[in-house]
């Protein structure tokens, strides 16, 4: 019974990918406004809708004093040109559009939802405009939204895997500007002045160190348009300079954090790749197998499946401009968390000495490429890829070339890659728990 | 602005409305299987759906649903543990599961040709499921892990649970979705067979697909498939009501944390329940008005405006199985004190019972609800979710169609009479959070509701 099901599973698999049609990703277009932005488009007509987002390369890794960039970032909507905080937020409500703000390590960006009814579009794309080019950074609101982010640290600092997360990234990328908190810290947010978000803002929300990204029900000449509209009040500026290198490590280092929790939560990890990475899909599918397929993965299997050890179990490389984290997650009662160390080196170190097997290999295969539409089923899927793809300057045919890419990986290079890449023995251990002495290296 | 509404309301043509685009039928044995076409993408979502959640619950088996959603993957008659898990990413699927107060679902999302995969599996572990005792041990560990993730270590999960236990005096809302660790700790495997039996059956479920296919055929596939599982005697639910509540209920919650929050309750009707029909609709305006974007009055009063928090939220959802409650939870500013936080929510309930919000405000809520509608449609799993929902607790998905046409009909009198017939002082339940030091390095117990995903 069960071996019938597989064979025609495999049958149809097979049938799926020699039809080439489907993994074709969207037409995607490209173009520079007249300031220097450039744009990434699809068209997506069929629901009244359209999404837009505009990138800055204005993250916290441009931070001149740590928090700036986040601050900068939450003040776009909090009065722009004409409009206080709250016309803007009326002028959105009131047309029923979303707007969302966020700024991260690389990336700061500002994101509207609006239907393309004309009094609706043309209301959204008027405010985001002043939002991104004429904020007004009243002292006010800098106040209020300087006490709401010392609020929101004193919140992190009450959960045991926020401050996981704070302690990796704080010795990960120690004076490389990713180690720069994106939330800040108290003693920076309390010093960051009106001049320092200012500075901020006219030197890295400029035209050049931009990226647009379209989706929706607007044609291309429309959409030339909105991005020439949304731009036309920005400085076309420079783009940021280039980020330095992020350092190896040469030991392996462990960080003990006392917290009055149940569970302690384990971080380990390592500098990883950068979005462009030669290793790339190599390691992206080797990673799948080892903690990135959720219930089906090794490190799911050993700690949690086998073991009963942690409800949430996981392992990610996270590319981005320069070296991201490779990280390994799991949380588990303190009593347990001396185990789940030994059973996660133990999964790791054999990954990277013997690679995955060969049906391992052709499961994860199976999993990418089986499941390549549903990454691009949305307007929001195909948004996050266009903004990615235009703010990392990748090849505009990578959801194109994404599934060969993936079929072309074998296990030899995974075992290749991971061993010149990962290093088990110099790895960041971080648990933040109840009973530290449980993390020793080996 | 009724130019706005108007036009965007055209925009809702007939094809975007879920009526033109739904199928339904119910196969022979009872079960229901809903089918909304969406070609946008080659996909679909399956999703079933059972009656079955924390609220049906008795005491000392509290948070069974939810181990029994976990133990669904742990093997079949036909597959072994695990084995439906590797089979679906095999097949390039996401899958899951959650766990709600009011239902128990499980789903698939994949290339709309492998649907009849995830049929053949879910027909499986409806009515085969072996339960190996050895895989319960370690599942409910896993469970207890998720348990202190989720509550024991979050002192906002805390509040909300203890908030529930002392706001409920007899409906099982009171009780958490994941069930109190106590009764996890007693929990065996034989309980799980029971509530198995009880309720896992094709005449207490629901099949949702949404996607890339022809109803036809998920049909016969549905008919394929689930066609031949036996029917079972569903027990038979008794009509639960919560008691008037008879003055206003308050406790304190202390836990290792650095920022105090709170939470209040009125206790309301649900859409299953209310005597007049249009209340639940004006109590969904009436929170439109206080949190439904940031020109609301909690965004524009409290966080801006006076300044007394940082963050302030409302809730509340017409559509459960069992009347719930209007949530209104806050964290105050720095600078500002909890009971300055809770006059200044109170005063803006009271403004609710003696002043008629403006027909501004009810029409920028109007715009927002078609705005989201459309919105929506770019998620197949969310449009099932929603067909799901309805059904599981009992009403039906034409509603979807339906909502707008109600919401639009409501008047400020009508959210002012809601205002005054239920957030009233005698109706409220209220649970503060009092930090204790972080310093504290004892264990701590800790909380929480809502869903919970495997």
């Amino acid at each position: 019974m069960i071996f019938d099901r597989r064979s025609i599973r495999w049958l149809v698999l097979v049938a799926v990918a020699w039809s080439g049609q489907l993994w074709a990703g969207p037409d995607i277009q490209s173009w520079q406004t007249s300031k220097g932005a450039r744009v990434l488009y699809v068209e997506a007509p069929e629901l009244p809708m359209v999404d837009l987002r505009i990138v800055f390369d204005a993250g916290s890794a441009r931070d001149a004093v740590p928090g700036v960039a986040s601050l900068t970032n939450a003040l776009l909507e909090e009065g722009a040109g004409d409009w206080s905080a709250d016309e803007i937020a009326e002028r959105l409500d009131s047309v029923g559009s979303e707007m969302t703000s966020s700024a991260h390590r690389d990336m700061a960006w500002v994101s509207a939802r609006t239907l393309t009814e004309k009094h609706a579009l043309t209301k959204t794309l008027d405010t985001l405009a002043q939002v991104v080019s004429a904020p007004r950074f009243d002292m006010a609101e800098l106040e209020r939204n300087r006490k709401a982010m010392l609020t929101s640290l004193s919140h992190d600092e009450q959960s045991p895997g926020s401050v996981a997360q704070k302690a990796f990234m704080k010795t990960l990328f120690k004076e490389h500007p990713y180690a720069s908190p994106v939330e800040g810290t108290k003693e920076s947010l309390t010093a960051i002045t009106r001049e320092d978000v200012l500075k901020h803002y006219q030197r890295y929300y400029v035209a050049k160190n931009a990226v647009i990204a379209i989706v929706g029900a607007v044609d291309r000449q429309e959409a030339a348009r909105m991005a020439e509209l949304i731009t036309d009040g920005l400085e076309a500026g420079e783009r940021a300079p280039e980020l330095p290198m992020v350092s190896q490590l040469d030991a392996a280092t462990a960080v003990d954090i006392q917290f009055p929790s149940s569970q302690s939560h384990i971080l380990m990890g390592q500098p990883g790749i950068y979005r462009g990475d030669p290793d790339y899909f190599v390691l992206y599918v080797g990673n799948h197998i080892l903690g990135g397929s959720g219930l089906v993965s090794l490190l799911s299997e050993e700690v949690r499946e086998k073991r009963g050890l942690s409800y949430s179990v996981y392992s990610y490389f996270s590319p981005m401009r320069r070296n991201g984290p490779f990280l390994i997650g799991a949380q588990t009662q303190n009593a347990k968390a001396q185990e789940a160390l030994t059973v996660i080196r133990q999964t790791l170190a054999r990954f990277v000495e013997q690679g995955p097997s060969e049906d391992e290999l052709t499961a994860a295969k199976q999993n990418i490429t089986g499941g390549f539409p549903l990454r691009i089923a949305s307007n929001s899927k195909i948004l996050e890829y266009l903004a990615m793809l235009g703010f990392y300057d990748l090849p505009l045919d990578y959801l194109n070339v994404f599934v060969s890419k993936i079929n072309g990986v074998t296990r030899e290079q995974i075992r290749e890659a991971f061993q010149r890449r990962v290093q088990p023995e110099n790895l960041i251990t971080v648990v933040v728990g109840n009973e530290q002495k449980a993390n020793t290296v080996n | 602005m009724r130019l706005i509404l108007s036009a965007a309301l055209l925009l809702l043509s007939s094809s975007l409305l879920a009526e033109s685009r739904v199928h339904e039928t119910v196969l022979e044995n009872g079960m229901k299987v809903i089918v909304k076409e969406d070609h946008r993408a080659p996909i679909m979502v399956s999703q079933v759906w059972y009656k079955v959640g924390a609220s049906y619950e008795p005491d000392g088996i509290t948070g069974i649903s939810h181990a029994l959603e976990h133990m669904m993957f742990k093997g079949t008659k036909a597959h072994k543990p695990g084995e439906f898990s590797r089979i679906i990413a095999q097949n390039g699927g996401s899958e899951n599961a959650f766990t709600g107060r009011d239902y128990t679902a499980y789903f698939q999302t994949m290339s709309s040709d492998r649907l009849e995969i995830a049929m053949e599996l879910e027909a499986d572990r409806m009515r085969f499921l072996t339960l190996p005792a050895e895989e319960f041990a370690k599942e409910i560990e896993v469970v207890k892990e998720e348990r202190r993730l989720r509550t024991e270590d979050k002192p906002t999960g805390q509040v909300y649970e203890h908030f529930s236990a002392l706001a409920y005096r007899s409906l099982p809302y009171a009780n958490p979705v994941i069930g109190w660790m106590n009764d996890l700790e007693h929990m065996q495997v034989e309980d799980l067979s029971d509530w198995y039996r009880l309720w896992y059956a094709p005449n207490n479920a629901t099949l949702v697909v949404v996607g890339d296919v022809n109803p036809q055929d998920v049909f016969k596939l549905a008919e394929k498939y689930f066609g031949p599982l036996k029917r079972e005697a569903i027990p038979k639910l008794k009509p639960l009501r919560e008691p008037e509540q008879k003055g206003e209920a308050r406790s304190v919650v202390k836990v290792p944390a650095n920022e105090p929050y709170l939470i209040m309750g009125y206790k309301t009707p649900a859409l299953t329940t209310a005597e007049k029909s249009w209340e639940p609709y004006a109590l969904e305006m009436l929170v439109a008005v206080l949190d439904g974007g940031n020109s609301a009055r909690f965004s524009r009063r409290l966080v801006r405006g006076s300044e007394v928090a940082v963050s302030a939220g409302a809730e509340y959802n017409a559509f459960t199985r069992l009347p719930g409650m209007l949530l209104i939870d806050g964290t105050p500013a720095q600078g500002r004190t909890m009971d300055e936080l809770e006059k200044a929510l109170r005063q803006e309930i009271a403004r609710l019972r003696s002043e008629l919000v403006t027909e501004e405000e009810l029409e920028r809520v109007r715009t927002q609800v078609i705005a989201s509608k459309v919105f929506e449609l770019d998620s197949v799993f969310n449009q099932a979710m929603e067909i799901g929902m309805l059904e599981t607790v009992g009403l039906d998905w034409r509603l979807i169609d339906q909502y707008v046409t109600a919401l639009k009909q409501i008047t400020p009198e009508q959210v002012r009479e809601v205002a005054e017939r239920y957030l009233v002082d005698d109706n409220l339940t209220v649970t503060q959070l009092v930090p204790l030091p972080m310093d504290n390095t004892k264990p701590q117990r800790r909380i929480k509701g809502g869903r919970h995903d495997i």
